[in-house]
């Protein structure tokens, strides 16, 4: 076996041990599943009440869409990180493992996170609110999908930052949303045009800015998070 | 000190320039704006608005330029500099963003539009407000200069997916904006006069002057700081 071979293989089983150690840690405490699902629930219902009955444009409700998601990831996403610093678990873990791949692991658990946040969200979504119609199907799909992983991309690196920080909560937001922006003007324009109804054509001017947003992201991230990570 | 009193007249006669030289339909000599429609006595703004708008932005890319300067060398310093070249932006961020919506005001009729250029203007704003709310809640020394480094380079690299984006979302109303029913193409070359152009450059060239001399006033500050709670 090549070393570079041998090296890459410890690498990834060092990544899958982290998603694995983080997974494991959720299981136990169902923080996620509880928390988070309830977080969803409470905040459709408040656009439920907020509504009242009333239709809404297409427009605002794409949005409102959008505003649930980073929120609700903006409650969970920063755990992975700040949860090592509080049990006093990220020196050893430093230890432990290279520097990319904690940061691979983590963003592996944020994007199985988010994705089961976006699912939950969009189904409820779907079904409590009236006025949101969807005309093209898999235009929505891949906007959800790709939204839902620059979300969990750009949310695991601001996580970082801020788990060494002294203000945890108020702080994520504050540092996402600037950061988030692109990304969420995108997504609310794309899932507005589908649920008018678009062809993938004239939808694929988002697309290609979702997918470049995600790689641009990500390739920032595995390159500064070692001075993140590192003391 | 004569750097310093060249810099002062430069200013002066910039100042005098943008508001004095007459605004006139036929310019006879040299010494007068013609007018332009649409804009008339308003497009006086131009000599003091945009050099703000462009610090405000330049100052970013030298807070980031440090900031990865840090990280490389670990020199307490490169953060100083950093952070003052930051709070320098800030400064002229919103001294872009006020001028701007006054100007908003008298010539589209409101004081914010979000039209492209006023969002990320905006979230130039937001950015720099982040990054003051980072530093201000780490208390470790390196610590804040590591992760403030690390989240301006973030906010660099994302900002320029406005570029894209903003065009797809609505058109422009800023002259020389796609929807300027007057014409597409930037404003400083389409509809400036040469003696605009003069003025404006000369404008352009002092305020980044006087943002270099700001800046080395506040990093010579803040070493002196640092220097005097090392000893006390």
């Amino acid at each position: 076996m090549q070393p570079d071979e041998r090296y890459g293989r410890r690498w990834l089983r060092a990544t899958s041990a982290v998603f694995l150690k983080d997974w494991h840690a959720e299981l136990r405490t169902r923080y996620a599943i509880n928390a988070l699902g309830m977080f969803v629930v409470t905040t459709i219902s408040i656009i439920l009440f907020s509504l009242g009955g009333e239709p809404a444009s297409p427009e605002v409700l794409a949005g409102m869409l959008w505003v649930v998601l980073f929120f609700a990831a903006m409650s969970g996403m920063s755990r992975t990180f700040v949860m090592e610093e509080e049990r006093g678990t990220a020196m050893t873990l430093q230890l432990q493992a290279p520097a990319s791949a904690v940061y691979f692991g983590k963003l592996l658990f944020n994007l199985v996170l988010g994705a089961g946040l976006t699912l939950l969200t969009v189904v409820l979504y779907a079904v409590l609110i009236e006025g949101f119609v969807i005309r093209s199907y898999g235009v929505f799909i891949g906007v959800v999908t790709l939204g839902s992983i620059g979300l969990a991309a750009a949310s695991t690196i601001i996580a970082a930052i801020i788990a060494r920080a002294n203000t945890k909560g108020t702080l994520y937001p504050v540092l996402s949303f600037p950061i988030l922006l692109p990304l969420l003007m995108t997504v609310i324009n794309a899932t507005r045009l589908a649920s008018e109804g678009t062809s993938w054509a004239d939808a694929g001017g988002e697309f290609q800015i979702l997918i470049s947003y995600i790689v641009v992201v990500v390739t920032t991230s595995y390159l500064l998070f070692e001075y993140i990570w590192k003391d | 000190m004569i750097l310093k009193g060249a810099l002062g007249v430069l200013l002066t006669l910039v100042i005098i320039a943008a508001f004095a030289l007459p605004i006139t339909p036929q310019p006879q000599s040299w010494l007068e704006f013609p007018l332009i429609p649409g804009l008339e006595e308003k497009a006086r703004i131009i000599f003091f608005h945009v050099p703000t708008a462009w610090l405000s932005v330049m100052a970013f890319l030298t807070s980031m330029v440090f900031g990865i300067r840090y990280l490389r060398k670990r020199d307490m310093l490169d953060d100083i500099r950093s952070s003052s070249a930051a709070g320098l932006g800030l400064l002229f961020c919103i001294l872009a963003t006020a001028t701007g919506a006054v100007w908003a005001k008298f010539n589209w009729g409101s004081f914010w539009n979000w039209d492209p250029r006023e969002t990320s203007i905006f979230v130039l704003l937001l950015i720099y407000g982040a990054y003051f709310s980072l530093r201000s809640a780490i208390e470790v020394e390196e610590k804040r200069a590591t992760l403030s480094s690390v989240y301006s380079i973030i906010a660099a690299v994302t900002v320029p997916f406005f570029v894209f984006i903003m065009p797809r979302i609505m058109t422009g109303l800023h002259p020389g904006a796609k929807g300027d029913p007057d014409g597409a193409g930037p404003v400083i070359e389409f509809k400036m006069s040469p003696n605009m152009r003069v003025v404006f450059f000369a404008s352009l060239i002092a305020f980044t002057l006087l943002f270099v001399w700001m800046f080395t006033l506040r990093v010579r500050a803040a070493r002196l700081e640092s220097h005097l709670q090392a000893k006390g």
